[in-house]
């Protein structure tokens, strides 16, 4: 294998694993929220209004690090920079 | 290959100046705002009989003004201007994005970033402009000096974080659609894209809702009960 053989193999393989780990924590997480706030809104239905606006903004803050792996693991695919580097230089 | 960004697709390049469809679909967001609002406010009404466009315009900014009174606890007016901005300008680019050949400007990181730099100037400037230079500077050293760096890194990092949440869920709903239309081009594209427009809606809500929960934490004035003084 050279190494552009290597590095398309390696991303490929690695971004995968990206986005497979990288989901597994926000999604265990949200779901956890979720439950939370709709016991809490079968709790106190008046206050169901201000639960769902901080639930929205609390999940997208926990779904940031989901789609900070999605980014990474695109970029590995589509923009892989040593993948440029490589294919420029050789 | 599916391109990344709408960045990749240039329509003029003049020199160092480069036109790509970024820039045009946001100049185009732009002028269909500014156009619909004032074909609105042309005759505006006080008498019952209002125009449907006028009600619209007046529930949208009545629900944003009871928005932002809930989250600061304050008079909405100071806000409204700069987070219900960008709420509309974030909405109606995401929305958009069902019309063929339109591409979000949103769906580019540097359309995401210069929105998410205009929210961390905004907030030195509100804070200052309710506090006075040092009593905003001296939040950063609360409670003792130490804390300095972790404030200035968590108000880089929260800016980061606004631009890529923002850029990753607008380009994975576009490149999820994109790659379905080449394997499974029947009915399956349209679901994703239905629920592209309520991921694009979600965004821009939570991220007129952060920028304003950032302003209010620069703005609201710590105060000292007297029990405390003591």
């Amino acid at each position: 294998m050279n190494s552009i053989e290597i590095i398309a193999a390696v991303s490929i393989f690695t971004s995968g694993l990206t986005i497979a780990i990288g989901s597994i924590g926000p999604a265990i997480g949200e779901a956890w929220a979720l439950a939370r706030a709709l016991g809490a809104i079968a709790q106190q239905p008046d206050e169901a209004n201000t639960i769902t606006r901080t639930l929205f903004v609390g999940l997208a803050m926990v779904e940031s690090t989901a789609i900070y792996c999605f980014v990474i693991s695109i970029i590995l695919i589509f923009a892989n920079p040593f993948w440029n580097h490589v294919v420029a230089g050789g | 290959m599916v391109d990344i960004s709408p960045d990749a697709i240039v329509f003029l390049k003049w020199g160092p100046v480069t036109l790509n469809a970024t820039i045009v679909f946001t100049w185009l967001v732009m002028a269909l705002m500014v156009f619909a609002a004032w074909l609105v406010t042309r005759r505006l009404s006080v008498e019952p009989p209002l125009s449907r466009s006028q009600n619209l315009l007046e529930t949208i900014v009545d629900y944003m003004r009871s928005q932002i009174r809930e989250i600061t606890e304050d008079d909405p007016d100071i806000y409204l201007p700069f987070s219900g901005t960008l709420f509309l300008f974030i909405a109606v680019s995401n929305l958009l994005s069902i019309v063929p050949g339109y591409y979000p400007p949103t769906g580019s990181l540097y359309t995401t970033a210069a929105l998410a730099i205009c929210v961390f100037f905004a907030v030195p400037i509100y804070g200052i402009a309710k506090m006075g230079p040092v009593a905003y500077l001296k939040r950063y050293m609360q409670p003792t000096v130490f804390m300095l760096p972790f404030h200035i890194i968590g108000e880089l990092s929260r800016t980061l974080a606004l631009a890529v949440r923002l850029f990753g869920n607008i380009m994975s709903g576009t490149m999820i659609v994109a790659m379905l239309l080449s394997v499974i081009p029947f009915l399956l594209p349209i679901v994703m894209q239905v629920l592209g427009l309520l991921i694009g809606l979600i965004q821009a809500y939570i991220f007129a809702v952060l920028a304003t929960v950032y302003i209010a934490s620069a703005t609201r004035v710590h105060q000292i009960k007297p029990q405390e003084l003591i």
